[in-house]
């Protein structure tokens, strides 16, 4: 599968890193091309050398979009900072290059919730984090 | 008539302050707490502080009732989402979204978030309208309908200078509607002579200019632009 992943932190390096583990074709786009070392940490090579593709350029620029791949993704994850973005740039793949499968995290578990009601699959970490903060305090 | 206007910058807080004196009913939202306190000062309980991409603060806004939502913080994800959400998760009847980057104009209209108005586009087409050589002013698109209305000048010499509006060669799907002489403009009838130095307005379905614009071009040559 070809996979592009939007946004280079926390969650976006680290998906990306085990995607292209377990043999997957995976493309990375950050505005910031600092965020390139995330990919690179703990790693034995660097994510080039490990055969990722990386993309400096904000998530709305379709040239951006289109030079990391997303014409030809099967799989495309909005992990960015911010849940407007993310939830724009889903939207971008799925209706503009019809991306089979669309990921997006957001924070907002209200705009998830909203966002999963319309088709989104929408990935909700606060919610997690409630759910599992619940379920220990309460233990 | 109820508006909610997300984003109190210059835009924001001067069309709030313009709708209350015609006193419509309105809710600004302003998510930057310096910048609520200094227009809360003026405008009161007419805005409130909060990020209106938040479905709670939208709903403490009102959104429900809102006649009319206009978006016009200086992010562009913003302003869609927020159109996007007060149209179809709240039914609301009207939007307005402002596009801070140009570039993201495809993406509102993707998102179906119309109509978006881009401040950068209506000061270019306003440097159209002032600069002749470019022969054709696109004035309105009707997207939804299919049809534009244009401006061309009529050249020296042009085929259509000297002739009457019945004589003037048009393509089907175009029709001359208005021409504005010495300042003044006038609806013309079939005989109406055209003259050189004339403004026409035509009404037409996109993408017949090319057909048009040699009609008007002096001397017969296409104009630049």
């Amino acid at each position: 599968m070809f996979i592009l992943i939007v946004g280079s932190g926390r969650v976006g390096s680290a998906v990306a890193k085990r995607a292209l583990d377990a043999g997957h074709e995976v493309s990375v786009l950050d505005s910031d091309p600092l965020s390139h070392e995330r990919l690179d940490k703990d790693q034995m090579t660097t994510w080039e050398d490990a055969g990722g593709r990386f993309t400096v350029s904000t998530a709305l620029e379709i040239d951006g979009l289109i030079e990391a791949g997303i014409e030809q993704a099967d799989v495309f994850v909005a992990a960015t900072s911010g849940d407007n973005t993310n939830l724009v740039i889903a939207q971008i793949a799925q209706r503009r290059f019809k991306v089979k499968r669309v990921v997006v995290r957001v924070a907002d578990p209200a705009r998830a919730s909203w966002y999963a009601e319309q088709g989104l699959l929408t990935i909700c970490p606060t919610q997690v984090a409630i759910d599992e903060a619940s379920r220990v305090v309460l233990a | 008539m109820y508006v909610i206007i997300a984003g109190a910058g210059k835009v924001g807080w001067n069309l709030a302050r313009e709708l209350i004196a015609k006193e419509r009913e309105v809710t600004l939202v302003e998510s930057d707490h310096a910048r609520y306190r200094v227009v809360e000062e003026e405008l009161e309980h007419a805005v409130q502080y909060g990020d209106a991409t938040e479905l709670w603060v939208l709903e403490r806004a009102g959104i429900q009732r809102a006649d009319l939502v206009i978006a016009v913080t200086g992010d562009d994800e913003d302003n869609i989402l927020i159109c996007q959400m007060a149209k179809e998760k709240y039914g609301v009847q009207r939007i307005v979204a402002r596009v801070n980057n140009p570039r993201n104009l495809q993406h509102f209209r993707l998102l179906d978030v119309q109509p978006a108005v881009s401040a950068t586009d209506l000061i270019l087409r306003l440097i159209e309208h002032e600069v002749p050589e470019y022969g054709l002013v696109q004035l309105l698109a009707l997207e939804e309908e299919h049809l534009e209305i244009i401006e061309l000048e009529v050249g020296q010499g042009s085929t259509a200078a000297g002739r009457r509006v019945q004589d003037v060669a048009l393509p089907d799907g175009s029709l001359i509607i208005s021409v504005l002489r010495g300042g003044a403009g006038f609806v013309p009838k079939a005989d109406s002579v055209i003259q050189p130095g004339d403004q026409v307005l035509l009404i037409l379905d996109p993408g017949l200019e090319a057909q048009i614009t040699p009609q008007f071009a002096p001397n017969g040559a296409n104009p630049v632009g």
